[in-house]
């Protein structure tokens, strides 16, 4: 059953709702083939999966413009989804294949591509910050009204990164929307025992900025309040913070067994942002049976054309080590010399 | 030919660059109206403007990893670090973000950012405000290391550094920005991974940088009255290094002595030293010499400090030893 709050005053079509039940879908079955192939199987890249979570990628980046950016957290594959990065070269990427977001570089779990507008995150929790108002910073300087997305988990407002990052980008008014993944957990530190706050919403005060805390696995809610926050930003009136509740439904990673109570993980089962979404759009009569099988039979088909591609695909050449260093310059006998 | 100072060499490249392309924007605490900690940008807000020209509050991770974010965005970022003892604090960004965003993103993407940082003893500063810590980033693929000892070489290399496509960390040792040279009128670039060969001699190749070129030229004079001549290299560029020049020298001069104010283990001396017992063994006859601070911190006392740093007469003294 849903509750009240899911009816939430929104801007958007049947049609747009329907393609935002379709990414919630495509996202999910990608990470639970992903999660399947792991166990069966094994793959080269660790699977840090966002069942559970999948509103937020999808629903804050429904309202944005092609060339707006984001930078997505370490679970960012409703991001790189919505943002147009094809399953296929996501899938790819995990098979560590040539045909992978960086030719095999690097985990494409944090993968970056400029076309489609996504930064490549490093692996360091709690680094993105600053490279958001980077990138903030210089959509500014050039004046192009885009702005840029920031994706982090609660344990990653703990780094003195979070700080300094949001401190700049409120000074200088950059065009940053701050959106944390509050899972409740770093990986197995509870978040109510690494702060003593309740709401992360709340330090966006520390800065002057907007801070607010919604519903994470409510996509509507998620798509209404991001908007809000980028037409802000837009507008030079600065960054904004906001703190979306929400549950991971797999461990923090698939190689590490899982470590929370069973009766949690089943509660917040139940209130799954793919499901819910589902019954909201059955109970308004946009979503019927004959049609959700549609879509669901769809996004298996993608993912079914994602996995042939990257097993088909060839691994890179050893060679390859030794490319995309440097743009003037090559790595010789081991050590980088002038071309 | 122009005479001026380091610093002066320093922000006409600075201003040229600004002037060349609008996309070159300087970050940096009290980089505004002071200038920098050493003024060297002083002067510049007044052209280009607060937008960029941008005083940043205390935050050299928040503000290098700006230079991160905007570089990847078609900007060209100069972030002034200010010392480089502040580099621990803002590596996260240089070593995981700036060097590998390439290699991240399977080479479709580059990072022109420039971290310029000063350097180095003698200011009775204290160990955190007085080292010399580019063997750290060295040792970092991905990045482009330079430090110059010459106004005419630190504007043409930070011209270069600039224009380039990877990201450069540029070395400015504090004791060298009053120091005049000439500058050449017309614009000029110096490549990376060129060094050059700032006295001509036979005896022994001393490779020095920084401040210690400037020992090593005092040290030559020295040891001309005693009919040495040693052959004075500068590199210029850390990474790449230029090792041809270090090599044609040893072959000519048979002997080698490193010189640079860090501390000597796992300095870039190191390096160079592995490179000439590989590539020239056979023309080596002495062993290879690295005159170093010892690996103790930056002592504080004037009394203490002017021990620590290699000087004139360390260099003459293992110069004559490497002789006879």
């Amino acid at each position: 059953m849903l509750d009240d709050k899911f009816e939430i005053q929104h801007d958007l079509t049947e049609s747009d709702l329907l393609a935002l039940y379709s990414q919630l879908c495509l996202t999910r079955e990608f990470e639970m083939r992903v999660a399947k192939l792991y166990s069966q199987k094994g793959l080269p890249e660790n699977p840090h999966l966002c069942v559970g979570e999948e509103a937020i990628g999808i629903g804050s980046c429904y309202g944005l413009r092609e060339d707006d950016f984001v930078l997505p957290s370490l679970r960012g594959r409703s991001v790189f989804l919505a943002k147009g990065v094809s399953p296929s070269t996501l899938m790819a990427g995990i098979y560590g294949k040539h045909t992978g977001p960086s030719k095999g570089k690097y985990p494409s779990h944090h993968m970056g591509d400029l076309k489609k507008g996504v930064l490549a995150g490093s692996l360091i929790i709690g680094s993105q910050f600053p490279l958001a108002a980077g990138a903030g910073f210089a959509f500014k300087l050039k004046k192009t009204n885009q702005v840029c997305l920031c994706y982090f988990g609660d344990g990653a407002s703990n780094r003195g990164d979070f700080h300094e990052g949001i401190n700049i980008s409120a000074i200088l008014n950059l065009p940053v929307i701050f959106i944390c993944n509050n899972n409740g957990y770093a990986i197995d530190m509870q978040v109510e025992k690494a702060m003593s706050i309740k709401d992360i919403a709340l330090r966006g005060q520390s800065y002057g900025i907007p801070g607010i805390t919604i519903d994470g696995n409510n996509v509507l809610e998620v798509y209404q309040t991001v908007k809000k926050a980028v037409k802000r930003a837009r507008e030079g009136e600065g960054p904004s913070l906001i703190e979306c509740k929400t549950y991971r439904l797999r461990p923090h990673c698939e190689r590490y067994p899982e470590s929370r109570p069973k009766d949690e993980i089943d509660f917040w089962w139940g209130r799954c942002p793919v499901k819910n979404f589902k019954i909201y759009l059955s109970n308004k009569k946009i979503l019927t049976e004959s049609l959700d099988q549609k879509i669901c039979e769809k996004v298996k088909d993608e993912i079914d054309l994602a996995v042939k591609f990257a097993e088909d695909s060839q691994f890179p050449e050893p060679s390859e080590i030794y490319e995309d260093v440097y743009e003037n310059g090559t790595i010789k006998d081991g050590r980088l010399c002038m071309k | 030919m122009h005479e001026i100072t380091f610093r002066e060499a320093i922000r006409e490249a600075l201003f040229e660059e600004m002037k060349y392309d609008s996309n070159v924007f300087l970050v940096g605490e009290s980089i505004g109206l002071r200038g920098g900690s050493y003024l060297v940008a002083k002067g510049l807000i007044d052209h280009f403007g607060e937008e960029r020209v941008v005083s940043m509050p205390i935050s050299e991770s928040g503000f290098v990893g700006l230079g991160v974010g905007a570089a990847l965005m078609e900007t060209r970022p100069v972030v002034d670090l200010q010392f480089n003892d502040f580099l621990p604090l803002a590596l996260d960004h240089i070593v995981n973000d700036a060097a590998k965003m390439r290699y991240m993103y399977g080479g479709k993407a580059k990072v022109p950012l420039v971290i310029r940082t000063f350097f180095g003893a003698g200011t009775n500063s204290g160990c955190s405000h007085s080292q010399s810590l580019e063997a750290w980033v060295v040792h970092c693929p991905g990045l482009k290391v330079v430090m110059p000892s010459t106004p005419a070489d630190a504007k043409g290399l930070l011209k270069t550094a600039i224009r380039d496509n990877d990201p450069v960390v540029f070395f400015e040792h504090r004791l060298l920005y009053a120091l005049k040279g000439n500058v050449p009128d017309e614009e000029y670039f110096i490549p990376m991974g060129k060094g050059e060969i700032k006295r001509e001699g036979n005896d022994v190749t001393v490779v020095a940088t920084a401040m210690m070129v400037h020992q090593a030229l005092d040290a030559a004079e020295e040891l001309k009255r005693e009919e040495i001549e040693i052959e004075v290299i500068d590199p210029r560029t850390l990474l790449p290094l230029d090792s041809d020049l270090i090599i044609d020298s040893i072959k000519k001069t048979n002997r080698l002595l490193i010189v640079h104010e860090a501390c000597k283990t796992g300095g870039i001396g190191a390096e160079i030293a592995a490179i000439a017992a590989k590539e020239a063994i056979g023309y080596l006859d002495a062993p290879i010499e690295r005159l170093c601070a010892p690996d103790t911190p930056v002592p504080f006392s004037p009394a203490l400090e002017k021990h620590y740093i290699p000087k004139k007469d360390d260099i003459v003294a293992v110069v004559r030893k490497m002789i006879f």
